[in-house]
């Protein structure tokens, strides 16, 4: 065994792979080069024979020669790989811009998806949502909300009751009973609101009915004022409308709110009525149960349908009640 | 409620230079809507004059009779005009428009040929000004109220500004032109003149005995002010005339015109009769029995015990503070007359309003409180306005009763501070109150004035403070915020859950709650789920009940999308259903103003049936949308069922199957799922017949899932995961048609052992005939510390295949 020998072994390899034209020829090279039977493969078997300096010599040499054989199989292979791939796989060159998803086309409605983000914007300022009956008592919807008894929201014309009239039950007018389930069943500090589906004696039309969603907000704390309502609302407003909407308070009349507002926004360059809000009438925390000397609060009510109306422009409530896929589908899920 | 420009300027100093829109501004400031603000006369431009009508011809020979009029404008000549009216006779004075005129609409006024004439002019209708609806004939101004040749557009004061305000229903004083008047003033800080400080003062000598006021119950004053000599054929003042039209009323008679004119005025509702009608006391109670009223408009009503009436000693005269009756009102031949004024019970007027479903002028007014003291100074107002415009003499003014004043509060100044998050000094806080017509002493007691009956409490005053100083001038916090707090359990899985079906193909809907008996019925439920609530007021009484299910209401939803030409549906809704699940009984109404006592709470707490939140889907025609590869499959039974499945696993719960014969389903086609013993969903190809009913596509599916019977995840207790290899082996077995493979699964599951991982059905050949089928499982077995050898494996799958064997009668099939 030669020095010269070995690097004849090597450079005959590289010039048999460089000159394999295609992987099946290569094949053969390798296997007549770097095979079990090729002149390197036996010579390292040989080396065991050999006496020990030689072994070490010759052991690094042979050693040396196969990682340079097997280094330029591997470019070889590559670079003849990549030919066939090229060739190959472009002959199975498909259209794929024909329509690939055959499912259905599938979304929330697009209540739902105002819900989600009311709920999600209210839940990071550390407000839970907070749900309750559709159907509800009467003593919840309107008495403990200081709504007399002869109050005109009262009447057959606005509230539907159910049978017997005499249960005072009712379809809930507003989500408020929720905020008096709440107070009467936990203690400040109180940080809710309270989404769902409300009911009013009213026909439905472009703008009206007789089924409808609120969202309302309860906050009870200490030290609760004005400023932090007109804040929430503020930036309520601008996580609904965005950054650019100016919100204005103008003085109104709920029975269980005092001082009472209208709370406008401006937007798309018109003042539009977005709901109403005030700080919580004393008379309705003392039936809750709440020590009007320690706590304050302030409530607010916006109807979801009126504010997905305004924000994305929807002209006719038909379309959000009547269930017509092709108007849902617009929306996604809303992300 | 309409207020005038020229009205409150009356009252209140409005200067010239503010215009109607920061007028308009200055109301919205304080709580006073402008829904809308009328610029009158801006669409009409003279010359329009007062003329006197000199000569008539009467021209027959055209189709229509028509007149051809002389004219004396005052321009020194006659001048002629064809008018259509008949109302008016020689020596009338009417309104003429000369050519050059442009009335509202912009119908020019030029010379004209017509009926042979030539027309140099016209004489114009109420309507044809804009100043009110009446078009029955020409307006003829009565005598001495102008002269010839007069400005019309200035006489008739036709340029002005109309405010339209809503007004809110705890602000019955500004439902007058005197309390608009002050709100305005304190707004703008312009001098304000209460229109009632002049009537303070005012007396009348007395000329006999009046009628008698007697007051039994439902109100706290009444006063009664007897006129005679009363000329009904006076007519009205012009300007009155003009001011009730700008406020929507139309003149009737000089007495109706008056009390209407006060109303608006100040505030008080009233009512005139003609005393020879009156036999006896006025008084006002209640009646023993009920009894049949025709009222003014002409309506017969059941007036019962329940209504305050005004009466006398042998009938009734009125629904009080709501409508008069036909047979005591002023008529051409009234020459005495009593004026009624009352402070009727608010409460008990909005009652009968509500219960002769009647609301007029001054019900609106009696429901939101009148000011207390006002009946006295209205009475003289009007015995004024009759004395000067009828020529009446004043006979007596009697009343019964006293003022009952809201009482005083003890304010403190700081707690408006506190509530508001701004401070305001304690000077700008009594300002502000003695502004609105508070008494404030040097303690802050505050004795609110006598028309405002809405300022109870420090909270009321709170609202009065703010709205002065207005809104906008309380700034924008955020309240300190919890440290925490995110959706509930339920919650979260309720949107993983609409996401997901919305993920995979379906759309949410939202359907209404009400439904029928009928459809109901159709849908085939029995029991719980045919037993429902009734509404004593529905919107229609083709649906008068609650729903106690969501499938009919997606399947009409789909039946919409269906006949608005979609094919395929996959839809699903989440929401509430109510089924009667208790009777309702009497209403609980604790008292206000504390908090109830826990039982209570507990009782309406349970007053209030349960109401199950379900999620629900349809699906029904392709089960992929039309594409270039073809047609493809129909839903079929097996994606409502997996659409509850990947709902339960999604949610980490368990469940087991059994079919059921479960309406709407297929009695066939349909599974109940099962957790804890309990049915919580059903899936499956619907009822043939509700198909049809529906005209859905056929083979359409459905699953209901009852989202409250759901129980919470639990808390995932992680076992690790085992590395030892797995050792598969295949069964097959011959089982009756009727045997469910669920069965069969859980008999092998219940038979292999704990150290099964997995089985899956990998093949059902129904071939075989002699109703027989071949159901082939695959049984994957796997210890957790060791290969396991053949033998332990071949002993794990007998002891599998001899459960279904003994329980099931399943034949081993061999190959």
């Amino acid at each position: 065994m030669r020095e010269d020998e070995i690097a004849s072994w090597v450079s005959d390899a590289h010039a048999a792979f460089a000159a394999a034209a295609d992987l099946d020829t290569l094949k053969i090279a390798r296997l007549t080069h770097s095979g079990d039977k090729s002149p390197i493969a036996l010579a390292s078997r040989g080396l065991g024979a050999l006496p020990a300096d030689e072994k070490m010599q010759y052991g690094k040499l042979i050693g040396d020669a196969k990682a340079s054989i097997a280094s330029s199989l591997a470019d070889a292979t590559s670079v003849l790989e990549a030919e066939r791939d090229m060739k190959v796989l472009l002959e199975e060159i498909l259209d794929v811009t024909l329509a690939s998803n055959r499912s259905h086309r599938g979304g929330l409605h697009p209540i739902s998806i105002m819900k989600n983000e009311i709920s999600d914007f209210f839940i990071e300022q550390g407000y839970s949502v907070q749900e309750g009956p559709e159907m509800e008592s009467g003593w919840l919807n309107f008495d403990a909300l200081n709504i007399p008894p002869d109050h005109p929201a009262r009447t057959m014309q606005d509230t539907f009751f159910l049978e017997p009239i005499e249960s005072g039950i009712v379809l809930r007018t507003q989500t408020s009973p929720v905020q008096i389930r709440t107070m009467l069943t936990s203690s400040p500090p109180i940080y809710i609101i309270s989404p769902g589906r409300t009911f009013r004696a009213d026909g439905l039309d472009a703008t009206h009915s007789p089924v409808f969603h609120q969202v309302e907000g309860l906050v009870v704390d200490r030290g609760i004022t004005m400023a932090h309502l007109k804040g929430t609302l503020d930036n309520f407003a601008q996580a609904m409308f965005g950054p650019d909407v100016t919100t204005r308070l103008r003085p109104s009349f709920f029975p269980f709110t005092e001082p009472s507002a209208e709370v406008d926004i401006y937007f798309n360059n018109r003042w539009i009525e977005w709901g109403g809000c005030g700080m919580v009438n004393p008379k309705v925390l003392q039936t809750c149960g709440i020590d009007t000397e320690i706590f304050s609060g302030f409530a607010f009510g916006m109807g979801i349908e009126r504010t997905l109306m305004v924000r994305h422009g929807i002209t006719d409530m038909h379309d959000i009640v009547e269930g017509d896929l092709r108007f849902t589908r617009q929306f996604g899920v809303g992300l | 409620m309409r207020a005038p420009r020229s009205w409150l300027k009356e009252f209140a100093a409005i200067p010239t230079s503010l215009s109607s829109d920061e007028i308009a501004q200055a109301f919205i400031r304080v709580g006073f809507e402008v829904e809308e603000i009328i610029e009158t006369g801006v669409d009409l431009t003279g010359p329009l004059v007062i003329g006197d009508v000199v000569s008539i011809e009467e021209i027959t020979e055209f189709k229509k009779p028509i007149r051809f009029v002389g004219l004396d404008c005052g321009e020194g000549k006659i001048r002629f005009v064809i008018c259509g009216a008949f109302n008016f006779k020689v020596g009338d004075l009417v309104v003429v428009a000369l050519p050059g005129a442009v009335l509202p609409g912009g119908f020019e006024i030029a010379q004209r040929e017509t009926y042979g004439k030539i027309s140099d002019g016209m004489i114009c209708s109420s309507r044809e000004l804009a100043l009110s609806d009446e078009h029955a004939g020409i307006m003829v101004i009565a005598p001495g109220q102008a002269h010839i040749g007069d400005d019309a557009i200035v006489l008739l004061e036709i340029n002005d500004t109309i405010f339209d305000i809503a007004v809110n229903p705890d602000r019955g004083y500004a439902l007058s032109i005197r309390g608009l008047a002050r709100e305005i003033a304190g707004v703008l800080g312009l001098s304000y003149t209460d229109p009632v400080e002049a009537l303070r003062s005012c007396e009348f000598e007395e000329r006999g005995i009046g009628v008698k006021p007697v007051l039994e119950t439902g109100a706290s004053v009444l006063y009664l002010t007897t006129l005679g000599n009363y000329n009904p054929q006076s007519p009205t003042p012009l300007w009155i005339i003009r001011r009730l039209e700008k406020m929507g009323m139309r003149s009737i008679s000089l007495a109706v015109d008056i009390t209407n004119y006060v109303m608006l005025e100040l505030g008080q509702p009233m009512h005139a009769f003609d005393r020879s009608e009156i036999s006896g006391d006025i008084r006002i109670g209640r009646l023993k029995t009920g009894e049949s009223f025709i009222t003014l408009d002409s309506q017969e009503r059941n007036v019962s015990p329940d209504d305050v009436v005004v009466m006398d000693d042998k009938r009734t005269l009125a629904i009080a503070g709501i409508m008069g009756g036909a047979g005591s009102e002023i008529n051409e031949l009234t020459t005495e007359l009593v004026i009624e004024a009352a402070r009727f019970d608010p409460m008990a007027i909005a009652k009968s309003s509500r219960r002769h479903k009647l609301s007029t002028e001054a019900s609106r007014r009696f429901e939101r409180s009148v000011d207390a003291s006002l009946a006295q100074f209205a009475s003289a107002r009007c015995a004024q306005l009759l004395i000067e415009f009828a020529g009446a003499v004043h006979i007596q003014t009697r009343s019964s009763g006293k003022p009952v004043y809201a009482p005083i509060v003890q304010l403190d100044p700081q707690y408006i501070s506190r509530v508001l998050g701004i401070d305001v000094p304690e000077q700008k806080i009594c300002e502000i109150l003695t502004m609105l017509g508070c008494d404030v002493d040097a303690d802050f007691n505050v004795d609110p004035p006598s028309w405002r009956w809405d300022l109870t409490q420090p909270a009321d005053f709170v609202e009065e403070v703010a709205r002065m100083l207005g809104y906008d001038s309380i700034p924008s916090h955020l309240p300190p915020r919890p440290l925490h707090a995110s959706l509930t359990a339920a919650q979260k899985r309720r949107r993983a859950i609409a996401l997901s079906l919305a993920a995979q193909g379906l759309s949410e809907v939202q359907t209404f709650p009400f439904t029928n008996d009928a459809l109901i019925a159709s849908m085939g439920y029995v029991a719980e789920r045919a037993s429902t609530y009734r509404l004593a007021n529905p919107m229609s009484e083709d649906n008068p009940v609650l729903r106690t299910h969501l499938l009919p209401g997606l399947a009409q939803v789909a039946q919409r999308n269906i006949g608005r030409g979609a094919k395929d549906i996959a839809i699903f809704e989440i929401a509430s259903i109510f089924r009667n699940s208790q009777d309702l009984g009497p209403a609980i109404s604790p008292e206000l103003g504390a908090k109830p006592s826990d039982n209570i709470i507990a009782d309406i707490f349970a007053s209030v049936p349960v109401q199950h939140l379900h999620c629900a889907g349809l699906l029904g025609g392709k089960i992929e949308r039309e594409s270039w590869r073809g047609k493809a499959r129909s839903f079929d039974h097996n994606d409502a069922i997996a659409h509850v499945e990947r709902i339960l696993e999604l949610s980490n719960l368990s469940y087991s199957l059994k079919r059921s014969d479960f309406a709407p389903w297929h009695p066939g086609r349909c599974v109940e799922f099962i957790i804890d013993g309990r049915p919580v969903a059903h899936a499956g190809e619907l009822h043939p017949r509700v198909v049809e009913q529906f005209s859905l596509p056929l083979r359409s599916v459905a699953f209901v899932i009852n989202l409250d019977a759901l129980p919470q995840t639990p808390m995932v207790r992680a076992q690790s995961v085992a590395v030892m290899p797995p050792a598969t082996q295949d069964v097959s077995l011959i089982v009756d048609t009727s045997v469910l493979a669920g069965d069969i699964e859980a008999a092998l599951r219940e038979g292999a052992g704990e150290l099964l991982e997995s089985i899956t059905l990998f093949d059902r050949y129904a071939a075989i005939g002699e109703g027989k089928v071949s159901l082939a499982f695959t049984l994957t077995f796997r210890a957790p510390d060791r290969t396991l050898t053949g033998d332990e494996v071949s002993a794990m799958r007998e002891a599998a295949t001899a459960v279904a064997v003994n329980k099931y009668g399943a034949e081993v099939r061999t190959a």
